[in-house]
Order: structure tokens, then sequence, then C-alpha cells
């Protein structure tokens, strides 16, 4: 905790959240001239939720920039989250999110946000995505300096608790700041904190008794406090609740903050086994990023939610270097010994793969290759390779949870919709918190950034509007 | 220390072991690859030996952009603190590279032995004038060989001569085991030219433009200016020293100089550019977050800027004290300055200037070659 905030003080608008929309809407209110309070649940070095572990934003725009190689329409924008999102979505508010997504590539670099081209790897998101100079964090510093310098209060490890919702009319806040509970009277909330992707017991409820293995790759903080309350509180609820985005991600990596660093996408190179030494996917379905998406719920649903992706030598630099290096061994059967696998079982399992690849094509990962098996009962249809050279290699994986698709349903002023579909009084929401809206299935990358500022944004000022 | 990303090869110190976890985790992210040349040129390796964490170390300007920009940086558990590790890693390689071996320890208690070197070497000109010369400190302004009076000038002339080129030849050596350690790499005319560009400007101090850490993110980093006015003050001051050598041998014109003319003006500009680039140098060194560099070095630090002080601000007295009884004093200070500046050189700070451009040229080249 820095600074002392006084929650006497009388505000405008209080904001619940200390990410992207947070901060965008945040910024956004003050420069409307309106006094701020910023609620950040999280110490200040954990600050940001998901925003600190992001690396760009997708914006439509018309025209190449000196970091964006080409334009990307609305239209195309469009086209893509309707199929990401299998039509999951409130098509009348995502034209509207995305139409206003143009004008946020200057309005954010207005707050001191910097752009870089692409990452080294992530070329075919060059066109789309603006990513962020020094990543996340590097851009959420920037905008906590811009509030901070605009004279936007913010407070640290102030988890909000309580809300005296009366109708349509949030009332006050409690806020809870080092054990003591303050009650914060306010004429305007803007919700803006995050999904419940680190709430396991909620997660629960979803998932049942595998959420325990469940990896969470963002902070702590990020418990659906507020979501939960707003619910309860008679606002409308939106999105799947048991439903999360979840890759597959190093099965040692810490249960919370690994970040984007223990992600593997490595299943093309090679097959993916259960505990019990059984493949249970074709690892040649799809290419990146659909493929990325839906491993960490495959591998939720093998028993002990651990699965094993198994490749041999040639393959060991053909993918961007882990964090954590792959288990090798000589021969199979070490392998099999050092992954906890019964011996017999994975080379029964591994030597049945090899006998069924058909294969013949050059090996290239970037397409679908059409090497593949016949005859096994699910085969691999795709960059099918024999495992037949030493050493051998195997990344345990475990899910990891990015975010949660449930939150409340706001119109296009960002401004929370009751259960009865009538707006709020004084609500807003933004962010993760009402990216079911928009995304109610599905990713696309930078995709959640774009939610978080766009409707920060709108947030923020409608919230200014309001008082 | 987290076991996340740690390292597989053997490692000849516990800090270079970090480095290279610390790169391992660096280089499964990538979030940094447009802050500065180290990560762009971490991404072209998998692995890193000893030699390529000393090369990525000296590459590194301490801007500490990456550390407030990381994720991971303490208190996270992952522990990333890559401009305090490097630093470490960089200060420890200089002493690893220092010829001849035998004066590798000088870089452990750098400041005092620097500090006693200036004392010896004072005392000993001052010995040589007054016992072996029998010059009068007090008296040989008035003098009609001035400064030579006390110090001939032929014997000036060997004396500095002798010294500059064992310290020529020190730090000859000690690159050439750093460019051995690098393993080839064959830079082009262009490779020299970018790399020089980006030393003269120092254009890795940027953090990749919105300035350093420890900066509060208001732009430029301050200690580029104080760098600036050091750096390009000791290259007037140098120049200052040619020209007078060259009227000296080859024009026959003697010092003292009259005050337009170059020797004087250039020595004057440098010399006040060594009086504030250092002073400016120190407070930011001062004022800078322990966490972002190795506060073990603030003697080596603090002891090159000293020197850098001392002999611009000496040189400047004796400029403006030169006709008074106070110039045979302050001749014996600057002239020990000097001396001890250039003796020290191979053993000091100065020598981050070569193995960061060395860098700066390898990294050119193989950036060229990877076609970047």
């Amino acid at each position: 905790m820095t600074d002392a905030v006084d929650f006497l003080v009388p505000r405008d608008v209080i904001v619940a959240g200390g990410g992207n929309a947070a901060l965008c809407a945040a910024i956004a209110a003050r420069r409307a001239g309106k006094r701020v309070l910023v609620l950040e649940a999280a110490p200040k070095f954990y600050r940001g939720g998901n925003t600190r572990h992001t690396r760009n934003m997708r914006c439509a725009h018309d025209h190449a920039t000196d970091t964006l190689t080409g334009p990307y329409t609305e239209e195309e924008f469009f086209d893509d989250l309707l199929r990401v999102t299998g039509g999951n979505t409130d098509q009348t508010l995502a034209r509207h999110m995305i139409h206003l997504s143009k004008d946020m590539l200057t309005w954010i670099q207005e707050q001191g946000v910097r752009f870089q081209p692409s990452l080294g790897g992530t070329l075919s998101l060059g066109r789309t995505n603006s990513f962020f100079l020094g990543g996340g964090r590097s851009m959420l510093n920037t905008l906590y300096r811009t509030a901070e310098s605009l004279g936007v209060d913010i407070a640290y490890d102030a988890e909000v608790v309580g809300l005296d919702i009366d109708g349509g009319t949030c009332r006050a806040l409690t806020v809870r700041q080092g054990g003591a509970d303050h009650r914060v009277e306010t004429p305007v909330f803007v919700a803006a904190c995050g999904g419940f992707e680190a709430n396991v017991e909620w997660l629960k409820e979803g998932w049942g008794e595998k959420a325990e293995n469940f990896l969470i790759r963002g902070t702590p903080y990020n418990r659906g406090t507020v979501t939960r309350m707003l619910i309860d509180g008679g606002m409308q609820q939106i999105g799947d609740p048991t439903q999360c985005h979840a890759v597959a991600i190093d099965a040692r990596a810490p249960k919370f903050d690994g970040g984007i660093i223990t992600r593997l996408d490595c299943v093309v190179f090679g097959v993916v086994v259960n505990k019990h030494a059984k493949r249970f996917y074709d690892e040649g379905e799809d290419i990146w990023p659909k493929r990325y998406a839906i491993w960490g719920r495959l591998v939720a649903n093998q028993p002990d939610q651990i699965a094993y992706i198994v490749f041999d030598a040639p393959n060991l630099e053909r993918f961007m270097p882990s964090l954590y290096p792959p288990i090798s061994a000589p021969t199979l059967a070490e392998l099999a010994t050092k992954l906890d696998l019964d011996p017999v079982a994975f080379m029964a399992e591994i030597q049945g793969f090899n006998a069924h690849v058909v294969g013949g094509k050059p090996f290239d990962h970037t397409e679908p290759d059409g090497n593949r098996t016949e005859g096994l009962d699910i085969d691999k249809t795709n960059w099918a390779q024999k495992i037949e050279s030493a050493p051998f290699y195997a990344y345990p994986v475990r899910p990891g949870i990015t975010f949660t698709y449930l939150g409340v349903r706001v119109d296009a002023q960002a401004r929370i919709l009751m259960a009865d579909g009538t707006p709020s009084d004084n609500m807003f929401a933004a962010g993760e918190i009402m990216a079911g809206n928009v995304l109610g299935q599905g990713y696309a990358a930078g995709i959640g950034m774009t939610i978080g500022s766009v409707f920060g944004r709108i947030a923020g000022e409608e919230a200014a509007a309001h008082v | 220390m987290s076991d996340a990303g740690a390292p597989i090869l053997p490692h000849a110190t516990p800090m270079l072991a970090e480095a290279d976890r610390l790169m391992t985790v660096c280089n499964s992210c990538r979030y940094c690859e447009g802050i500065c040349p180290v990560f762009p040129a971490m991404e072209l390796r998998r692995a890193f030996h000893d030699a390529d964490l000393r090369y990525l170390a000296n590459l590194c300007h301490n801007c500490g952009a990456c550390h407030d920009a990381c994720q991971f940086s303490p208190p996270h558990e992952f522990d990333v603190n890559v401009p305090q590790v490097l630093a470490k890693v960089r200060n420890d390689s200089y002493a690893e590279y220092a010829w001849p071996a035998a004066l590798q320890p000088v870089f452990r208690r750098n400041g005092l032995w620097i500090g006693l070197g200036f004392l010896v070497v004072v005392s000993a000109f001052l010995l040589g004038m007054i016992v072996v010369h029998g010059g009068d400190l007090f008296t040989a302004y008035l003098h009609p060989e001035n400064f030579y009076a006390l110090m001939p000038h032929n014997v000036m002339a060997a004396l500095f001569g002798a010294a500059f080129l064992y310290m020529l030849v020190a730090i000859g050596m000690g690159a050439l085991a750093f460019w051995r350690d690098l393993a080839g790499g064959a830079p082009a005319a262009i490779d020299l030219a970018r790399a020089g560009h980006q030393a003269a400007r120092l254009t890795h101090l940027d953090g990749g433009g919105p300035g350093c850490a420890g900066n509060e993110g208001q732009g430029g980093d301050p200690r580029k200016l104080w760098h600036h006015l050091t750096f390009y003050g000791f290259g007037l001051c140098f120049a200052a020293t040619c020209i007078a050598t060259l009227y000296h041998y080859l024009l026959g014109r003697e010092a003292p100089y009259p005050y337009w003319d170059l020797p004087v003006v250039l020595g004057t500009l440098g010399g006040i550019g060594l009086v504030v680039g250092p002073v400016g140098l120190f407070l930011a060194k001062m004022k800078r977050p322990a966490h972002l560099w190795d506060t073990e070095s603030r003697g080596m630090d603090v002891a090159f800027i000293a020197m850098l002080f001392a002999t611009g601000l000496t040189g400047l007295l004796l400029a403006f004290l030169r006709h008074t009884p106070a110039m045979g004093p302050m001749l014996v200070l600057h002239l020990g300055a000097v001396m001890t500046l250039f003796l020290t050189m191979p053993y000091g700070k100065f020598v981050h200037g070569i193995y960061r451009g060395m860098a700066l040229a390898r990294n050119a080249w193989e950036q060229r070659r990877a076609g970047h």
C-alpha cells in the first residue's frame, strides 16, 4: 500500500478495478472534470488484473501504420468476431465497439501508451493487433502515471466487498482495506474489476472438483466479488457461467500468475497422452490459435487434469523455447518412468501410433500438411511423424485458466441492465466483467483489451455525464 | 532464487547461472523485444553460455525499462531482475577480461586502489619535481618556462606517452579476450558505423522510446545528458592535448598558448564538460533506485567519475591560475590526475565503453546476418 487514500472525501465517480478498463474509465471521467477514485483490490505490484499479462489490442483501422502492416476494416473485424464466437455475440454492441475501436488507437496513445511492431513469432497478428511497447504491464504503468498526473485517486489493497443497491441505484460501496471496512457513498459506480478466474470455489460450480487442479494464469485477486454482488443485486447476467477460457500450460507452473510464459503450444510436434498413457484427441486437428484454445479444456476432462506432450529429438527446436525444460530420456521406457506413467502401456501407445503414421509429405507445421495416421481409434490428421529418434521429450501440462465469460449485461452506454432489461440508474461496467456481451464464447487475440479500452472509455464518459 | 527457467548449462559463477535463468525466462516471454537490443539478441539464442551472457550483459545499457515492464520482477516468485543481474555479470566481466590477470583483483576494491594510485602518483610527481629536478612549486609560475620549469617537456611527453601506450596495450588485450569469447563475428563498415552511431547517441538508454526506469517515465534519461557532457568533454580535452603536442613537435610552438588558441579553447570547453558531466552522473547515481543496478560497483563507478572530475577541475584551475603561485601545486594535481586516469583505465569503469562498443558492433553484425 502506498499513499493512503481518504475514503471520506466526496467523489463523483468510483471505479472498482485496476486494469485497462478501469483506468480508461477513470481517465475518461477525470478528463471530463470529475473527481474519480479507483479501488484496486490487489497490492500495487499486482495491480491491473489480467492486463498485466496482455501484450496487444485489436482495433479496426483503414490504413497501415508504422506498427501495423495493413488495414483491418470494421467489416473484417466483425467477421472475425462472429467466427470465433460462433455467433454468440450481441451484434449491435459488437458493431458499436468495433466502430469505436478505430478511434481507440489514437485515444490510447494520447494517454501515453506506446506501440511497437508485432513481436517475433506473432507475424500473423502484425496487421490486426497493436502491440504495447514492453507489454501489458508497461502499458498499465503508463495509464496509471497518466491517471495520477490528472489527479485520479488510486487506492490499492482496496477490495469492494459490499454494494448497497436500491432498485437500480447503487447508493454506496463497502471497501475493505487493511482489515477495516469503509462505507463509501457514490453518485456513480463503474464496475471494471474483471472476472472470477482466480476464485476456485466459483470455478467448481461449473467444473466440479476438477477445478482444484486448474492453474490460474493471472493474479489471485480476480475473484469476481463484484460480479456476484451485482447479479445478486438484481442485475442481468450474461455469458455461460460454467465456461472459461483455458489453454494447456506447463504443469510445473505456479498456481497463480504464471502469465504467458508457461504456455506450451507444441502438440503438433508429437502426441498427447493422459495419465494412463492413452491418447485422447486428434493433435493435428487445427492450426494456432484455435488449437491453442481447445487444449486447456481437453486436458481438464482427463483424469487428474494432467496430460503429457511427447515428442522426439528432431522437434526440440521447432518451437519457441520453454520456461521449464522438457523432461527428457534416452529411451521411451525411461521417459515413461520419469513421467510416472506405466512404461508398458506408454510403449504400446507410442509404437501403435508410429505403426499407423502414413506421412510421406514434407512436414510443415505452419499449415495442415496432410501427414496423418490411418486406422487408429483417434487419428492424428496432420503433422503426424513417427516418434523414434532419441532422446525423447515430454512436457506435463494442465489447464491454465485465463478468463471467465460470466458477467453482467450492458447497453451501448456501458450501463448495466437489470434482470428485467431496464437500464440501472447509476451503474456502468467495462472490461472482463461485461466481456460476455461481445464475446459469448471463444477468443481472438487482443480482443479483451479492445473490450476493456472501448467500454472503459464509454463507461467513464457516460458516468461523468451522469453526475 | 526461483526454479523457473533453471539453467541446464554449467556456469563459472552463480551470477552467470542466474543470468542464464533470467534469459531463459525472458526468451519464453519476449514482451521486451522493442525496448533494447538485448532481447532481440537473446532471441537469436536458445542456450546461454557464459560468453553469450557476458556479451548480453555488455550490450545492456542499464536503462531499467525492462524491469518496470516485467510482470515477473520481484516480488513475483519468478524474481526477474534483468538490469541488476546483467549489471553484476557485466561488472564481473571487466575483471575477467582484464590484462594482466594478476591485476584483476584491482576491480574488487576499485575505489580504494584508484584513490591510493592517485596519492602515489601525486607524491611521485612532487618528489620528482622538487627532489630530483630541484624545482620550486610556488615560484615556478614566474619562470619563463612556466610548467616546464617543474617538469621538462620531454620528460612529460615520455612519461605520459609511456603511460598512454601501456593503457592502449592493456585495454587492447582485454578487448581481444572479449572478442575471442564472442567467438568470431566479422563486423563490416556498416556495422561499425551503426554501433558508433548508437554509442555516440546512447540510443539504447531510451528504453525503446519512453525513457529509462527510475525516471518516473518523464521522457529522456537525464544520465544521457551527463554522459554526453562527460564523454564529449573528455574527447575535447584529449583533442586539446593532441593538438598541443602537434604544435610542440611539428610547429615548434610551445605552451603556454594564448586564450584564443585551439588547445586552450578546446581544453576549457572539455574541462567544463568534465566537471559538470561527472557531477551530474554522480548525483544521478545516488538517486538511482538500488534495485536497478549493482550497488557493489559503487566504488568503481564513483572512482572513475571522481578521476574524470579531478582531471577536468584541476585542468581548468591550472589554466586560470597559471600566473599565480598556485600554478605549481595545480600542475602536480592535474598531471597526477591525468596519469592516474591513464594508468587505471584498464582496471576501472572506463572499460565499459570498450566492451559495450564491441558488443554493439557484434550486435549490429549478427542482427544484419539474421536479416533484421
